[in-house]
Protein backbone atom coordinates (compact mmCIF):
# COMPACT_ATOMS: atom_id res chain seq x y z
CA UNK A 1 0.00 0.00 0.00
CA UNK A 2 0.98 3.56 -0.39
CA UNK A 3 2.97 5.24 2.70
CA UNK A 4 3.25 8.43 0.94
CA UNK A 5 0.95 9.68 -2.17
CA UNK A 6 1.16 13.10 -3.35
CA UNK A 7 -1.33 14.26 -6.70
CA UNK A 8 -0.10 17.87 -8.67
CA UNK A 9 2.21 18.71 -5.78
CA UNK A 10 3.34 22.15 -7.22
CA UNK A 11 5.60 24.93 -4.79
CA UNK A 12 5.58 28.53 -6.71
CA UNK A 13 8.31 30.75 -5.30
CA UNK A 14 7.74 34.53 -5.62
CA UNK A 15 10.70 36.47 -6.44
CA UNK A 16 11.75 39.87 -7.30
CA UNK A 17 12.23 39.10 -10.83
CA UNK A 18 8.60 37.11 -10.86
CA UNK A 19 7.61 34.02 -9.88
CA UNK A 20 9.40 31.29 -10.21
CA UNK A 21 7.88 27.51 -10.88
CA UNK A 22 10.22 25.13 -8.85
CA UNK A 23 7.96 22.26 -8.23
CA UNK A 24 4.97 22.15 -11.28
CA UNK A 25 3.04 19.55 -10.13
CA UNK A 26 4.23 16.17 -9.03
CA UNK A 27 2.31 13.01 -8.70
CA UNK A 28 3.85 10.41 -7.60
CA UNK A 29 3.48 7.20 -5.21
CA UNK A 30 5.57 5.15 -2.60
CA UNK A 31 5.14 1.91 -1.08
CA UNK A 32 5.24 0.81 2.25
CA UNK A 33 9.06 0.07 3.66
CA UNK A 34 10.08 0.41 -0.20
CA UNK A 35 13.76 2.55 -0.60
CA UNK A 36 12.84 5.17 -2.93
CA UNK A 37 15.31 7.13 -5.03
CA UNK A 38 14.33 10.76 -6.25
CA UNK A 39 16.82 11.31 -8.85
CA UNK A 40 17.22 14.62 -11.36
CA UNK A 41 19.31 16.95 -12.34
CA UNK A 42 20.42 19.79 -10.08
CA UNK A 43 16.97 22.69 -9.82
CA UNK A 44 14.70 19.38 -10.71
CA UNK A 45 12.81 20.53 -7.28
CA UNK A 46 14.46 17.53 -5.27
CA UNK A 47 14.95 19.33 -2.52
CA UNK A 48 12.06 21.57 -2.73
CA UNK A 49 9.92 18.19 -2.86
CA UNK A 50 11.17 17.22 0.04
CA UNK A 51 10.92 20.22 2.04
CA UNK A 52 7.14 20.66 1.18
CA UNK A 53 6.50 16.50 2.00
CA UNK A 54 8.17 17.44 5.48
CA UNK A 55 6.01 20.36 6.20
CA UNK A 56 8.87 22.65 6.20
CA UNK A 57 7.52 24.66 3.10
CA UNK A 58 3.69 24.93 1.99
CA UNK A 59 2.85 23.43 -1.26
CA UNK A 60 0.80 26.83 -3.59
CA UNK A 61 -0.95 23.60 -5.16
CA UNK A 62 -1.69 20.33 -5.41
CA UNK A 63 -2.15 17.70 -2.49
CA UNK A 64 -0.47 15.05 -0.67
CA UNK A 65 -0.70 12.23 2.37
CA UNK A 66 2.55 11.09 4.02
CA UNK A 67 1.33 7.85 6.53
CA UNK A 68 -2.23 8.53 6.13
CA UNK A 69 -1.99 12.22 7.03
CA UNK A 70 -2.82 14.97 5.03
CA UNK A 71 -0.16 17.27 4.36
CA UNK A 72 -2.47 20.38 4.10
CA UNK A 73 -4.78 19.47 6.86
CA UNK A 74 -2.78 17.62 9.13
CA UNK A 75 0.93 18.61 9.65
CA UNK A 76 1.37 18.03 13.07
CA UNK A 77 0.62 13.79 12.44
CA UNK A 78 3.00 14.58 8.97
CA UNK A 79 5.59 15.59 11.88
CA UNK A 80 5.40 12.53 13.82
CA UNK A 81 5.26 10.04 11.25
CA UNK A 82 8.60 11.52 9.68
CA UNK A 83 12.05 12.18 9.52
CA UNK A 84 14.33 14.27 7.94
CA UNK A 85 18.16 14.82 7.05
CA UNK A 86 18.69 17.80 5.33
CA UNK A 87 21.82 18.23 2.86
CA UNK A 88 23.41 20.38 5.49
CA UNK A 89 22.18 18.08 8.42
CA UNK A 90 21.16 19.85 11.53
CA UNK A 91 23.12 19.47 14.49
CA UNK A 92 24.84 22.81 16.99
CA UNK A 93 28.57 21.91 16.38
CA UNK A 94 29.37 23.61 19.90
CA UNK A 95 26.77 20.89 21.54
CA UNK A 96 27.77 17.58 22.33
CA UNK A 97 26.46 14.70 20.62
CA UNK A 98 24.69 13.80 24.16
CA UNK A 99 22.77 16.62 24.45
CA UNK A 100 21.70 16.87 20.81
CA UNK A 101 20.26 13.52 20.65
CA UNK A 102 18.43 14.17 24.01
CA UNK A 103 16.58 17.68 23.21
CA UNK A 104 16.10 16.02 19.80
CA UNK A 105 14.31 13.23 22.17
CA UNK A 106 12.71 15.64 24.49
CA UNK A 107 11.06 17.62 21.03
CA UNK A 108 9.40 14.88 20.18
CA UNK A 109 7.97 14.69 23.59
CA UNK A 110 9.74 11.91 25.23
CA UNK A 111 10.16 12.08 29.36
CA UNK A 112 13.53 13.44 30.25
CA UNK A 113 14.73 9.80 31.58
CA UNK A 114 13.16 8.02 28.70
CA UNK A 115 14.82 10.72 25.75
CA UNK A 116 18.29 9.77 27.72
CA UNK A 117 17.31 6.50 27.37
CA UNK A 118 16.75 6.74 23.81
CA UNK A 119 20.19 8.79 23.22
CA UNK A 120 22.11 5.36 24.42
CA UNK A 121 20.06 3.43 22.51
CA UNK A 122 20.22 5.09 19.55
CA UNK A 123 23.73 5.52 19.89
CA UNK A 124 24.69 1.59 20.19
CA UNK A 125 22.48 1.63 17.03
CA UNK A 126 23.96 3.77 14.39
CA UNK A 127 27.73 3.14 15.90
CA UNK A 128 28.05 6.16 17.69
CA UNK A 129 28.85 5.47 21.37
CA UNK A 130 31.90 6.29 22.25
CA UNK A 131 31.33 9.96 20.66
CA UNK A 132 28.12 10.81 22.91
CA UNK A 133 29.87 13.60 25.09
CA UNK A 134 32.42 14.81 22.21
CA UNK A 135 31.24 18.21 20.40
CA UNK A 136 29.45 17.50 17.01
CA UNK A 137 32.01 19.80 15.76
CA UNK A 138 34.87 17.19 16.96
CA UNK A 139 33.03 14.09 14.25
CA UNK A 140 34.47 12.74 11.06
CA UNK A 141 31.97 13.29 8.07
CA UNK A 142 30.88 9.81 8.31
CA UNK A 143 30.22 10.13 11.99
CA UNK A 144 28.37 13.09 11.70
CA UNK A 145 26.19 11.98 8.94
CA UNK A 146 25.13 8.58 11.39
CA UNK A 147 24.52 11.20 13.94
CA UNK A 148 21.91 13.51 11.58
CA UNK A 149 20.44 10.30 10.85
CA UNK A 150 20.10 9.06 14.79
CA UNK A 151 18.45 12.28 15.14
CA UNK A 152 15.94 11.78 12.69
CA UNK A 153 15.45 8.39 14.33
CA UNK A 154 14.37 9.56 17.42
CA UNK A 155 10.88 9.08 17.56
CA UNK A 156 10.77 5.63 14.64
CA UNK A 157 9.55 7.31 12.13
CA UNK A 158 7.08 5.28 9.60
CA UNK A 159 9.08 7.06 6.49
CA UNK A 160 12.77 8.84 6.95
CA UNK A 161 13.87 11.36 3.80
CA UNK A 162 17.32 11.86 3.01
CA UNK A 163 18.14 15.17 1.18
CA UNK A 164 21.62 13.54 -0.76
CA UNK A 165 22.83 11.54 2.31
CA UNK A 166 26.31 10.91 1.36
CA UNK A 167 27.55 13.57 -0.73
CA UNK A 168 31.34 14.44 0.64
CA UNK A 169 31.42 11.20 2.44
CA UNK A 170 34.66 8.88 1.83
CA UNK A 171 34.09 5.35 -0.23
CA UNK A 172 33.58 3.14 3.27
CA UNK A 173 32.03 5.28 4.89
CA UNK A 174 29.22 5.35 1.73
CA UNK A 175 29.01 1.98 1.96
CA UNK A 176 28.22 2.03 5.82
CA UNK A 177 25.35 4.09 4.91
CA UNK A 178 24.13 2.19 2.53
CA UNK A 179 24.41 -0.96 5.03
CA UNK A 180 22.34 1.72 7.78
CA UNK A 181 19.86 2.27 5.08
CA UNK A 182 19.18 -1.55 3.93
CA UNK A 183 19.25 -2.71 7.65
CA UNK A 184 16.34 0.09 8.51
CA UNK A 185 14.13 -1.28 5.87
CA UNK A 186 14.91 -4.74 6.51
CA UNK A 187 14.59 -4.43 10.51
CA UNK A 188 11.75 -1.94 11.06
CA UNK A 189 9.96 -1.68 7.95
CA UNK A 190 11.26 2.32 7.48
CA UNK A 191 10.11 3.53 3.51
CA UNK A 192 13.16 5.53 3.00
CA UNK A 193 13.09 8.15 0.24
CA UNK A 194 16.21 9.35 -0.42
CA UNK A 195 17.12 12.06 -3.43
CA UNK A 196 21.33 11.56 -5.01
CA UNK A 197 23.44 12.72 -7.32
CA UNK A 198 24.99 9.49 -7.34
CA UNK A 199 23.93 6.96 -9.80
CA UNK A 200 25.38 3.90 -8.27
CA UNK A 201 23.78 4.41 -5.12
CA UNK A 202 20.24 4.75 -7.17
CA UNK A 203 21.80 1.36 -8.63
CA UNK A 204 22.69 -0.17 -5.79
CA UNK A 205 19.93 0.98 -3.11
CA UNK A 206 16.82 1.87 -4.62
CA UNK A 207 13.92 -0.63 -5.13
CA UNK A 208 12.26 2.13 -7.49
CA UNK A 209 13.88 5.63 -8.70
CA UNK A 210 11.68 8.33 -9.63
CA UNK A 211 13.53 11.10 -12.17
CA UNK A 212 12.07 14.66 -11.78
CA UNK A 213 12.91 16.98 -14.33
CA UNK A 214 12.07 21.00 -14.92
CA UNK A 215 9.07 20.33 -11.26
CA UNK A 216 7.60 16.96 -13.16
CA UNK A 217 8.19 13.48 -13.02
CA UNK A 218 9.73 12.62 -16.18
CA UNK A 219 10.25 8.81 -15.52
CA UNK A 220 9.59 6.07 -12.67
CA UNK A 221 10.28 2.27 -12.37
CA UNK A 222 12.92 -0.05 -11.43
CA UNK A 223 16.17 0.54 -12.13
CA UNK A 224 16.42 -2.40 -14.65
CA UNK A 225 13.18 -1.32 -16.49
CA UNK A 226 14.73 2.27 -16.93
CA UNK A 227 17.75 1.02 -18.22
CA UNK A 228 15.69 -1.20 -20.54
CA UNK A 229 13.07 1.22 -21.24
CA UNK A 230 15.69 4.39 -22.15
CA UNK A 231 19.25 2.63 -21.90
CA UNK A 232 18.18 0.84 -24.72
CA UNK A 233 19.27 -2.55 -22.83
CA UNK A 234 19.24 -3.77 -19.14
CA UNK A 235 22.68 -3.93 -19.27
CA UNK A 236 22.90 -0.07 -20.40
CA UNK A 237 24.67 2.16 -17.42
CA UNK A 238 22.32 4.16 -14.95
CA UNK A 239 24.61 7.39 -15.98
CA UNK A 240 23.58 6.51 -19.92
CA UNK A 241 19.53 6.01 -19.02
CA UNK A 242 19.42 8.67 -16.84
CA UNK A 243 21.25 11.29 -19.11
CA UNK A 244 18.67 9.63 -21.99
CA UNK A 245 15.80 10.75 -19.16
CA UNK A 246 16.58 14.21 -19.00
CA UNK A 247 18.10 14.67 -22.35
CA UNK A 248 21.63 16.67 -21.09
CA UNK A 249 23.40 14.08 -22.77
CA UNK A 250 27.06 15.32 -23.44
CA UNK A 251 26.46 14.83 -26.98
CA UNK A 252 22.69 14.62 -28.11
CA UNK A 253 22.32 11.50 -30.88
CA UNK A 254 20.08 14.27 -32.82
CA UNK A 255 23.16 17.01 -32.36
CA UNK A 256 23.79 18.16 -35.84
CA UNK A 257 27.45 17.89 -37.35
CA UNK A 258 29.42 20.73 -36.26
CA UNK A 259 31.20 22.35 -39.49
CA UNK A 260 34.15 23.51 -38.54
CA UNK B 1 2.50 21.25 25.53
CA UNK B 2 3.71 25.59 24.79
CA UNK B 3 5.45 25.37 28.43
CA UNK B 4 7.22 22.03 28.10
CA UNK B 5 8.95 23.22 24.70
CA UNK B 6 9.31 27.00 25.74
CA UNK B 7 11.09 25.28 28.73
CA UNK B 8 13.34 23.27 26.68
CA UNK B 9 14.04 25.90 24.13
CA UNK B 10 14.62 28.29 26.75
CA UNK B 11 17.22 25.56 28.54
CA UNK B 12 18.91 24.94 25.08
CA UNK B 13 19.97 28.52 24.61
CA UNK B 14 20.76 29.25 28.03
CA UNK B 15 23.28 26.61 28.24
CA UNK B 16 24.22 27.95 25.22
CA UNK B 17 24.61 31.51 26.92
CA UNK B 18 26.98 29.96 29.96
CA UNK B 19 29.00 28.35 27.33
CA UNK B 20 30.23 31.59 26.52
CA UNK B 21 30.79 33.86 29.56
CA UNK B 22 33.22 35.90 27.89
CA UNK B 23 29.68 36.92 25.11
CA UNK B 24 27.79 36.99 28.55
CA UNK B 25 30.47 39.64 30.33
CA UNK B 26 30.91 41.45 26.86
CA UNK B 27 27.53 42.21 26.42
CA UNK B 28 27.29 44.95 29.06
CA UNK B 29 30.87 46.68 28.02
CA UNK B 30 29.66 49.62 25.71
CA UNK B 31 27.14 51.14 28.67
CA UNK B 32 29.90 50.58 31.17
CA UNK B 33 32.24 52.62 29.41
CA UNK B 34 29.55 55.27 29.01
CA UNK B 35 29.25 55.12 32.44
CA UNK B 36 32.56 55.23 33.32
CA UNK B 37 33.74 58.01 31.03
CA UNK B 38 30.09 59.54 30.14
CA UNK B 39 28.95 59.95 33.17
CA UNK B 40 31.35 62.25 35.41
CA UNK B 41 30.80 64.97 32.67
CA UNK B 42 27.25 65.20 33.93
CA UNK B 43 27.25 65.52 37.72
CA UNK B 44 27.27 68.99 37.22
CA UNK B 45 25.03 69.82 34.46
CA UNK B 46 21.52 70.98 34.93
CA UNK B 47 19.38 68.16 33.03
CA UNK B 48 16.31 69.54 34.11
CA UNK B 49 14.33 66.80 36.57
CA UNK B 50 14.84 65.84 39.84
CA UNK B 51 17.42 63.58 41.19
CA UNK B 52 21.10 63.17 40.08
CA UNK B 53 22.60 63.17 37.17
CA UNK B 54 23.19 59.05 37.76
CA UNK B 55 19.21 58.90 37.86
CA UNK B 56 18.73 60.38 34.68
CA UNK B 57 22.21 58.29 33.13
CA UNK B 58 21.65 55.08 34.69
CA UNK B 59 18.15 54.78 33.33
CA UNK B 60 19.14 55.31 29.68
CA UNK B 61 22.44 53.38 29.59
CA UNK B 62 19.84 49.86 30.86
CA UNK B 63 17.82 50.73 27.44
CA UNK B 64 20.50 51.04 25.82
CA UNK B 65 22.01 48.01 26.77
CA UNK B 66 18.65 46.30 25.60
CA UNK B 67 18.02 48.19 22.20
CA UNK B 68 21.85 47.28 21.11
CA UNK B 69 22.13 44.01 22.58
CA UNK B 70 18.28 42.39 21.70
CA UNK B 71 18.35 44.02 18.33
CA UNK B 72 21.22 41.74 16.99
CA UNK B 73 20.14 38.91 19.09
CA UNK B 74 18.81 37.38 15.18
CA UNK B 75 22.54 36.85 14.41
CA UNK B 76 22.32 34.14 16.09
CA UNK B 77 19.50 32.37 14.44
CA UNK B 78 21.01 33.33 11.16
CA UNK B 79 24.29 30.88 11.90
CA UNK B 80 22.19 28.68 12.97
CA UNK B 81 19.53 28.51 10.02
CA UNK B 82 23.37 27.53 8.02
CA UNK B 83 23.56 24.72 10.09
CA UNK B 84 20.35 23.58 9.72
CA UNK B 85 19.13 23.33 13.27
CA UNK B 86 16.55 26.04 12.54
CA UNK B 87 14.82 23.46 9.98
CA UNK B 88 15.89 20.14 12.00
CA UNK B 89 13.15 21.46 14.82
CA UNK B 90 10.69 22.92 12.37
CA UNK B 91 10.35 19.27 11.02
CA UNK B 92 9.75 17.98 15.06
CA UNK B 93 6.19 18.15 16.38
CA UNK B 94 7.54 21.43 18.85
CA UNK B 95 5.47 24.17 19.04
CA UNK B 96 6.39 27.39 16.71
CA UNK B 97 5.62 29.87 19.53
CA UNK B 98 8.21 28.07 21.76
CA UNK B 99 10.99 28.15 19.22
CA UNK B 100 10.77 31.64 19.43
CA UNK B 101 9.67 32.36 23.10
CA UNK B 102 12.16 30.37 24.12
CA UNK B 103 14.69 32.55 22.54
CA UNK B 104 13.44 35.23 23.32
CA UNK B 105 12.79 34.66 27.31
CA UNK B 106 16.44 33.65 27.27
CA UNK B 107 17.49 37.16 25.84
CA UNK B 108 15.69 38.71 28.46
CA UNK B 109 17.13 36.57 31.40
CA UNK B 110 20.62 37.83 29.86
CA UNK B 111 20.28 41.34 29.62
CA UNK B 112 18.42 41.30 33.09
CA UNK B 113 21.70 40.12 34.25
CA UNK B 114 23.97 42.54 32.53
CA UNK B 115 21.25 45.40 33.57
CA UNK B 116 22.11 43.97 37.35
CA UNK B 117 25.63 44.40 36.88
CA UNK B 118 25.55 47.60 35.37
CA UNK B 119 23.43 49.21 38.29
CA UNK B 120 25.91 47.49 40.62
CA UNK B 121 28.66 49.75 38.97
CA UNK B 122 26.78 52.91 38.80
CA UNK B 123 25.73 52.51 42.47
CA UNK B 124 29.92 52.39 42.71
CA UNK B 125 30.16 55.23 40.87
CA UNK B 126 27.35 57.32 42.62
CA UNK B 127 23.87 56.50 41.95
CA UNK B 128 21.00 56.17 44.42
CA UNK B 129 18.06 55.27 43.72
CA UNK B 130 15.12 53.22 45.28
CA UNK B 131 14.76 49.78 45.71
CA UNK B 132 11.27 49.78 43.94
CA UNK B 133 12.20 51.83 40.78
CA UNK B 134 14.91 49.87 40.07
CA UNK B 135 13.37 46.76 39.94
CA UNK B 136 10.77 48.66 37.55
CA UNK B 137 14.19 49.49 35.15
CA UNK B 138 14.71 46.03 35.25
CA UNK B 139 11.07 44.89 34.37
CA UNK B 140 11.06 47.84 31.72
CA UNK B 141 14.33 46.07 30.07
CA UNK B 142 12.90 42.94 29.65
CA UNK B 143 10.32 43.47 27.99
CA UNK B 144 12.34 45.86 25.70
CA UNK B 145 14.88 43.01 25.06
CA UNK B 146 11.44 40.62 24.54
CA UNK B 147 10.04 43.16 22.37
CA UNK B 148 13.40 44.07 20.12
CA UNK B 149 14.56 40.30 20.13
CA UNK B 150 11.81 38.95 18.50
CA UNK B 151 11.16 41.22 16.12
CA UNK B 152 14.97 40.50 15.41
CA UNK B 153 14.67 37.19 14.88
CA UNK B 154 11.95 37.49 12.48
CA UNK B 155 14.06 39.59 10.52
CA UNK B 156 16.76 36.82 10.40
CA UNK B 157 14.54 34.37 9.82
CA UNK B 158 13.53 36.09 6.48
CA UNK B 159 16.91 37.15 5.82
CA UNK B 160 19.15 34.74 3.60
CA UNK B 161 22.26 36.69 3.93
CA UNK B 162 24.17 37.78 7.04
CA UNK B 163 25.95 40.44 5.83
CA UNK B 164 23.20 42.58 5.12
CA UNK B 165 21.56 42.04 8.30
CA UNK B 166 24.20 43.62 10.67
CA UNK B 167 23.62 47.05 8.67
CA UNK B 168 20.06 47.27 8.27
CA UNK B 169 19.71 46.55 12.19
CA UNK B 170 22.41 48.90 13.23
CA UNK B 171 20.58 51.95 10.72
CA UNK B 172 17.41 51.31 12.67
CA UNK B 173 19.06 50.96 16.79
CA UNK B 174 21.54 54.26 16.16
CA UNK B 175 18.52 56.90 15.17
CA UNK B 176 16.79 54.56 18.05
CA UNK B 177 19.22 55.47 20.52
CA UNK B 178 19.78 59.35 19.56
CA UNK B 179 16.32 60.18 19.07
CA UNK B 180 15.01 58.55 22.23
CA UNK B 181 17.09 60.68 24.83
CA UNK B 182 19.05 57.20 26.04
CA UNK B 183 21.75 59.73 26.72
CA UNK B 184 20.46 63.25 27.55
CA UNK B 185 16.44 63.68 28.70
CA UNK B 186 15.12 65.05 25.35
CA UNK B 187 13.42 67.98 27.02
CA UNK B 188 16.24 69.81 26.84
CA UNK B 189 16.74 70.19 23.16
CA UNK B 190 14.79 72.43 20.95
CA UNK B 191 11.09 71.29 20.69
CA UNK B 192 11.51 70.07 17.36
CA UNK B 193 13.88 67.31 18.52
CA UNK B 194 11.49 66.72 21.24
CA UNK B 195 8.23 66.22 19.25
CA UNK B 196 10.34 63.99 17.05
CA UNK B 197 11.84 62.11 19.80
CA UNK B 198 7.68 60.77 20.87
CA UNK B 199 7.13 59.04 17.27
CA UNK B 200 9.95 56.75 18.89
CA UNK B 201 8.17 53.88 21.18
CA UNK B 202 11.84 53.96 23.29
CA UNK B 203 11.24 57.80 24.55
CA UNK B 204 8.32 56.71 26.81
CA UNK B 205 10.18 54.02 28.11
CA UNK B 206 12.81 55.75 28.94
CA UNK B 207 10.80 58.10 30.24
CA UNK B 208 9.05 55.68 32.76
CA UNK B 209 12.14 54.70 33.95
CA UNK B 210 13.90 57.65 34.51
CA UNK B 211 10.49 58.73 36.90
CA UNK B 212 10.96 55.06 38.64
CA UNK B 213 14.79 55.49 39.43
CA UNK B 214 13.14 58.88 41.25
CA UNK B 215 10.63 57.20 43.29
CA UNK B 216 7.57 58.68 41.59
CA UNK B 217 5.90 55.60 39.98
CA UNK B 218 2.12 56.85 39.83
CA UNK B 219 3.12 59.68 36.82
CA UNK B 220 1.30 60.05 33.25
CA UNK B 221 5.37 59.15 31.89
CA UNK B 222 5.08 55.62 33.55
CA UNK B 223 1.44 54.91 32.37
CA UNK B 224 2.26 55.69 28.86
CA UNK B 225 5.97 53.77 29.28
CA UNK B 226 4.13 50.59 30.57
CA UNK B 227 1.37 51.01 27.93
CA UNK B 228 3.81 51.80 25.00
CA UNK B 229 6.26 48.51 26.14
CA UNK B 230 3.40 46.30 27.04
CA UNK B 231 1.59 46.99 23.81
CA UNK B 232 5.25 46.97 21.62
CA UNK B 233 5.93 43.17 22.74
CA UNK B 234 2.70 42.10 22.01
CA UNK B 235 3.37 43.30 18.84
CA UNK B 236 6.76 42.09 18.09
CA UNK B 237 6.25 38.85 19.63
CA UNK B 238 3.06 38.38 17.34
CA UNK B 239 5.04 39.61 14.23
CA UNK B 240 8.00 36.75 15.35
CA UNK B 241 5.04 34.11 15.91
CA UNK B 242 3.64 34.56 12.25
CA UNK B 243 7.53 34.45 10.81
CA UNK B 244 8.39 31.28 12.80
CA UNK B 245 4.86 30.05 11.42
CA UNK B 246 5.21 30.33 8.46
CA UNK B 247 8.94 31.18 7.77
CA UNK B 248 9.73 29.08 4.52
CA UNK B 249 12.70 29.90 2.85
Amino acid sequence: MAIISTAGLARTFRTKTGPVDAVRGIDLTVREGEILGFLGPNGAGKTTTLRMLTTLLAPTGGAATVAGHDLATDPAGVRRACGYVAQSGGVDPQITVREELVTQGRLYRLTRARAAERAEELARDLGLTGLLDRKCAALSGGQRRRLDIAMALTHRPAVLFLDEPTTGLDPGSRADLWDLVRRLRDEHGTTVFLTTHYLDEADALADRLVVVDGGVVVAEGTPSALKLEYGGSIDASLQDTFLAITGRSASPADAAPVAV
Amino acid sequence: MLLHDTALIYGRYLRQSLRSRFALLFGVLMPLLYLLFFGPLLTDLPLGGQGSSWQVLVPGLLLQLGLFGASFAGFAIIIEKGHGVVERMRVTPVSRLALLLGRVLRDATVFVFQAVLLVLAALVMGLRAPLAGVLIGFAFVALLTVSLAALSYALAMRIETPQGFGPAVNALAMPSMLLSGLMLPMTLGPAWLDVLSHLMPFRYLVDAVRDAYVGAYATAHMLYGALVAVGFALLAVTVGTRVFRTAGA
